[in-house]
């Protein structure tokens, strides 16, 4: 491969994975924090795309709408957690039926979201759509760099938070250890169901995001899973930087892929990689 | 022993059924229709193997269906081979990918095992998306031969031929169930640390439990071309399959063979009946939500709430 298509595909792959790692934050916590099976992420993800979409018929810029979207996320979020918990957590056995549970709940998003709106693929329309800058002989789309600095901003927002607030250290804190958390006289639930609250929220602002990046339909979420569980098991299952570290790494080997085996390959990347890391390293790269 | 020979005139009665149908009935749809549960019979049974006896969640069942599928017409379309080398070639590919699935539990457990189930499900997708001879996304179309004698079409014979291989497939489930085999995955199930310590051979169990799911799986997507006359990745990876395998045996109980039977011919006969006078996305729609009610509030299934149902009657 030339050394100029190279780099193109390499910053190309930056900017898609900060967006990676953007549509990651939310299973980091949700999976890698607090050990929920959370293989609905994805599914969240898309519904979040489609708010954004709804909402952008009415005119609203999707990001705005994301931002709108989000504390309802965030309520969404601590319904399903507290009934997770409910069914599944505290009668000790939430690996194998939460995880079918899960499936189950991603599946029936999936296809709620065919009979509303069908198979067909949605897209948003802003300003920053469609266009790009160019920098010399580089191309650069004015959504990814929107995608770019929005999921920044995100992931470093969830990271600052994460590890310099009170609620956030103690989010931290329930994910080391939980009973120790009890003694010290919080209640691990409520700080569980307020980080699954949050992971919840993040598919809102992410989800516009991904309607902002690429049209969007129903089935979307399923390529979405490989993406998302490789960025946070790679990750490390709860690192905030680990996040943005492994989503430029998958970012940047799937631009790679992408330019020089051409876009069928693709979907492949992803989860190749997660298997490489599944088999090779689980904790990931900033395991605990 | 007596239950072995309960079973095995049972199995032959039913297939007997099956052969007296194809003579009697006209209605050419009812075979179409039966074919397509008698196949959720076959896959929800294979992944109870693995899902049910081992507890290892299998969610790419669709692979091996579709691998099954996909080695068949390669066959076909290579050789014009026959149909019985199409499904033993079939049943040895998915085999071998089911044993590479279970060398993977050595490493990965839980949900890890789950999300590599889907990983190996889309590559699967991927490599026969770009693999040009079977016809790549754009799918390739298959002439059924013509119809064997004895039966009226190629239909009903390969409802015959489903008909067989989901007596076979509960038949093998049964037996891996009542031996010593059932009785090790079981253990491993409830705690592979205690299991091991205890002298059974966790990894060779798991290995044989992976290997014949995935064979399993791969026999009832062999003949999916030609009983369609047609096979393009999406349907033949349909992520239906993968739901359905995991939510039948969830649906009827995971515990007994005859729990994944229960649940294929209640929901695959729900899934026929909506497809045709609703609509085929309800159908998916009714599977997901019958997952989810079953694994929330009756996680040992139908065959729990009977044993629940009989046992509260004996008390009184």
């Amino acid at each position: 491969m030339p050394l100029q298509l190279l780099i193109e595909a390499v910053i190309a792959g930056v900017l898609l994975g900060c967006f990676y790692a953007a549509v990651s934050v939310g299973l980091s916590v949700a999976f890698g924090l607090l050990d929920v099976p959370h293989i609905a992420h994805p599914a969240f993800l898309v519904l979040g795309a489609y708010g954004a979409y709804l909402l952008g018929t009415y005119g609203i810029d999707p990001l705005l709408a994301g931002a709108l979207l989000t504390p309802v996320f965030f309520l969404g979020g601590l319904g399903v957690y507290r009934f997770y918990h409910a069914v599944f957590e505290r009668r000790s056995d939430a690996g194998l039926r939460g995880l079918a549970f899960f499936f189950g709940v991603a599946f029936i998003v999936e296809v709620a979201l065919i009979v509303a709106f069908g198979v067909d693929q949605r897209m948003v329309e802003a300003a920053y759509i469609g266009k790009s800058l160019a920098i010399g002989e580089l191309r650069l789309p004015i959504r990814m760099l929107v995608a770019f600095g929005v999921a920044l901003l995100l992931t470093g927002t969830l990271a600052l938070y994460l590890s310099h607030t009170f609620t956030g250290r103690a989010i931290k804190a329930v994910a080391q250890d939980q009973t120790a958390l009890a003694l010290m006289g919080a209640d691990p639930v409520r700080v569980k169901q307020w980080a699954f609250g949050i992971a919840t929220g993040t598919c809102a602002l992410a989800g516009a995001l991904l309607i902002i990046v690429q049209p969007v339909e129903p089935g979307l979420g399923r390529l979405y899973i490989g993406r998302t569980f490789c960025v946070a098991v790679l990750a490390g299952l709860g690192s905030m930087p680990g996040t943005l570290a492994a989503g430029l790494i998958l970012g940047i080997a799937e631009s790679i892929v992408l330019t020089s085996l051409g876009a069928s390959w693709a979907p492949a990347v992803a989860f190749g990689l997660l298997l490489l890391v599944l088999a090779i390293r689980p904790a990931g790269l900033f395991g605990r | 022993m007596r239950d072995w020979l309960i079973f095995g005139i049972g199995a032959a009665a039913l297939l007997a059924g099956a052969v007296v149908v194809t003579q009697t009935i006209e209605n050419e749809y009812f075979f179409f229709a039966s074919y397509v549960v008698l196949q959720f019979v076959v896959l929800a049974t294979a992944w109870n193997i693995l899902g049910g006896y081992a507890g290892y969640v299998n969610f790419g069942s669709a692979a091996f269906f579709a691998i099954g599928a996909y080695i068949a017409v390669a066959l076909f379309k290579a050789f014009q081979a026959p149909l019985l080398a199409q499904l033993l070639a079939a049943m040895a590919v998915t085999g071998l990918m089911g044993f590479a699935v279970g060398a993977l539990t050595m490493r990965l457990r839980g949900v890890f095992f789950s999300i590599a189930t889907v990983a190996i499900a889309v590559i699967c997708e991927t490599l026969v998306v770009n693999w040009g001879f079977v016809g790549g996304a754009r799918g390739t179309a298959i002439l059924q031969p013509s119809a064997p004698p004895l039966f009226g079409s190629y239909t009903r014979m390969l409802f015959v031929a489903m008909a067989l291989f989901a007596v076979l497939s509960v038949a093998i489930a049964r037996y891996i169930e009542t031996s010593w085999i059932g009785r090790g995955l079981r253990a491993l199930r409830d705690s592979e640390e205690a299991a091991e310590s205890l002298g059974v051979p966790t990894l060779k169990l798991k290995l044989f439990a992976a290997t014949a799911s995935g064979a399993l799986m791969g026999l009832a997507g062999a003949p999916f071309a030609l009983y369609m006359s047609f096979i393009e990745p999406t349907s033949a990876f349909s992520l239906n399959y993968a739901v359905s395998a995991l939510a039948m045996p969830i649906v009827g109980g995971t515990g007994s063979w005859i729990g994944p039977v229960i649940g294929a011919l209640l929901l695959g006969s729900v899934q026929q009946i909506v497809t045709v006078t609703v609509s085929s996305e309800l159908n998916v729609l009714i599977v997901g939500l019958l997952l989810v009610a079953f694994v929330v509030a009756a996680p040992q299934g139908i065959l729990g709430l009977l044993q629940r149902l009989f046992r509260s009657r004996g008390a009184k």
